[in-house]
């Protein structure tokens, strides 16, 4: 066996266990221990992304001593491999774009426990990335839940508590919904391995043995995870949760928690159940209309925030709204293009949190969007990098979010089952939605103070890392809506290895 | 249908107390009563998991008295499945009953909903 093999098992052991570590360091070291983790795991997945590339396969690595029906696996393909990448850079740069607010609004004592608690969200990120064994994932779930919640929550005050709270209800009914669906699936096939209940499923689905409570398992996985990844009608807690805690945390919540659960959804679809399966059980349809309610209902509560944090929170839920209507067209174009919105919804949202940071410093702190009128003069690079973050999610060419909106296009041309029309009514009302209010906010920071009472406002001197951080945003950014081809190819193979 | 039920009464029972679990943890106002309800839903789930692993007239999986056959044991597995589950919902209602003494200290109350108006409250002030 190759020695690069093992670098799954090495990240995810490495940040587990120095969650650990970092509960008895200082917050210098904690902060400098978490860098070189968050580095080193990225270089791992890369290397190891390189790797399979070049053989063309993927593998499966026997944890324990156990052979396949019995022992605990974990499975490394192109798609797991970049996803892992992805998400080390994405976390890095929203730690370090929000680094000055974790120092000032967390309390100095607790600052390390801040990084206990990236670092148990990044090992149960690659755990649900790279595991082949469904009781696993069920458990770095929880993991998952309950380190956002730390993530949420470490920020004082009854906002955050109140969504946290809110939070927490929401996830144990998900994961109780998942637990029960797991245990039904375990019952009629017998096993916990991905690949082995996918034999089967097969069986059952050939001889339509135990339909009934296969479509309630099915049904049950589903809900359950797109209940806690914040699906329209289960988004309540979102906005408080996104608006009130620190800005890395808010960044990092909306651009990878709730994907984590996505991709163990897709997992789910690929590799336990089989997508025909899923396909003739009808959720996806359910997940469709879920969808689509969420891309319309989202965007128009956004309009009405006056909350910069908390507008932005709501285009979450629109942008989510997207990524399961994708899944809803039930072809794999969709799914490209659901896992393609993925990284560029993770990208942009990233950005659109940590640019905002900047204009709130400029303006006295205040997140309303009457205060930050002009505010994009005052601090003129948080002013820009805005600009790209909403651009990009309005969809305009050269930035990732123009990408996306096309491959669901395209995605819902191809359909042969009826949802082009709504697919296209909604993407484009969605799309107008967004533009509304994105442009309405780029418009009001940059438009000249007029009112005496806002002259009181310093110009804000960025740290020089925070404007790094921006810089490596938008470039990554524009690199997924330029280079989205080759994105694109990666995300096929990916999908092929799956299978 | 009604002789499935009654032979596999112990499904049947999870199945009951889980819905009694997952509205009580959605509908409720009062926290705890939602916590509660979360251990209503956990509980019902592990004992969904248990039934699933007995066989009738079988021993528990432990070698006494040098019996080896496989045949002379009930499934395993899912009693791992639910110390594993015990564990999480241990830490899950801790964090739970956590949030709800920081809330209560806080809005002296336990209505998540008044919590709710109470926290609109403070931002109209601002």
């Amino acid at each position: 066996m190759n020695f690069v093999q093992n670098f799954p098992f090495f990240s995810i052991l490495l940040s587990l266990g120095s969650g650990v570590l970092t509960s008895v360091m200082n917050k210098t070291a904690a902060r400098l221990w978490n860098t070189f983790i968050l580095i080193v795991i990225g270089i791992m997945s890369a290397v190891l992304f390189l790797y399979l590339f070049s053989t063309g396969e993927s593998y499966t690595f026997m944890m324990g001593h156990f052979p396949a029906p019995w022992g605990n696996e974990i499975r490394a393909g192109v798609l797991e491999a970049g996803m892992a990448l992805f998400f080390c850079i994405v976390m890095l740069l929203s730690i370090k774009g929000g680094q000055k607010h974790i120092d000032e609004e967390i309390e100095e004592t607790k600052i390390n426990l801040y990084y206990i608690m990236i670092n148990l969200l990044l090992s149960s990120l690659l755990a649900l990335i790279y595991t082949n064994d469904l009781f696993t994932a069920y458990v770095f779930v929880e993991i998952n839940t309950i380190s956002a919640c730390g993530l949420i929550m470490i920020r004082q005050n009854g906002h955050t508590i109140e969504a946290a709270t809110r939070y927490m209800i929401m996830s144990a009914l998900g994961s109780g919904l998942l637990l029960l669906g797991i245990g039904i699936l375990y019952d009629i096939t017998g096993h916990l391995l991905m690949s082995n209940i996918k034999e089967s499923v097969a069986q059952l689905a050939q001889t339509s043995g135990y339909k009934v409570p296969l479509i309630a398992a099915i049904g049950m996985i589903c809900v359950g995870l797109a209940v806690k990844s914040a699906l329209y009608p289960f988004h309540t807690w979102l906005p408080d949760a996104y608006g009130y805690s620190t800005v890395s945390s808010a960044a990092i919540l909306s651009s990878l928690v709730s994907k984590g659960y996505i991709f163990i959804l897709i997992k789910i679809f690929y590799r336990v159940i089989g997508f025909d399966v899923i396909l003739n059980s009808n959720v996806l349809n359910i997940l469709f209309v879920f969808g689509l309610a969420g891309m319309i209902m989202g965007s128009v509560n956004a309009m009405q925030e006056k909350d910069i944090r908390r507008m932005i929170a709501f285009s979450s839920v629109a942008q989510i709204g997207y990524i399961y209507m994708g899944f809803g067209l039930g072809t794999t174009a969709g799914i490209v293009a659901s896992i393609f919105h993925i990284l560029s919804h993770a990208s942009s949202k990233s950005l659109l949190f940590v640019s905002a940071m900047g204009l709130t410093d400029a303006s006295g702190k205040s997140k309303r969007f009457d205060d930050l009128t002009g505010s994009g003069f005052r601090n003129p690079a948080a002013g820009i990098a805005f600009t790209m973050g909403a651009c990009s999610m309005v969809g305009i060419p050269l930035f990732s979010g123009f990408i996306s909106k096309l491959l669901f296009a395209q995605a819902a041309v191809e359909n042969s089952l009826g949802k082009m029309l709504p697919t296209l009514i909604c993407l484009a009302v969605s799309t107008v939605l967004n533009a509304i209010y994105f442009m309405k906010t780029v418009i009001c920071i940059y438009t000249p103070i007029r009112k005496k009472t806002q002259d009181g406002f310093p110009v804000v001197k960025n740290t020089s890392s925070y404007n790094v951080v921006l810089l490596l945003m938008v470039v990554l950014n524009m690199f997924l809506g330029c280079c989205s081809q080759f994105v694109v190819n990666w995300i096929n193979a990916g999908l092929d290895m799956f299978g | 249908m009604g002789a499935n039920l009654i032979a596999n009464y112990g499904e049947a029972v999870a199945m009951i107390l889980f819905g009694i679990g997952f509205s009580n943890l959605l509908l409720q106002k009062n926290l705890i009563k939602k916590i509660i309800g979360l251990n209503i839903m956990d509980t019902a789930t592990y004992l969904f998991l248990a039934e699933k692993g007995y066989i009738e007239g079988r021993l528990a999986p432990i070698v006494v008295n040098d019996i080896r056959s496989a045949e002379a044991y009930i499934n395993p597995v899912p009693s791992g499945l639910v110390l594993t589950g015990i564990v999480v919902s241990v830490s899950v209602s801790a964090l739970m009953l956590s949030l709800t003494i920081r809330l209560y200290r806080r809005y002296h109350t336990l209505d998540i909903d008044k919590i709710s108006t109470l926290l609109k409250k403070d931002e109209s002030m601002i």
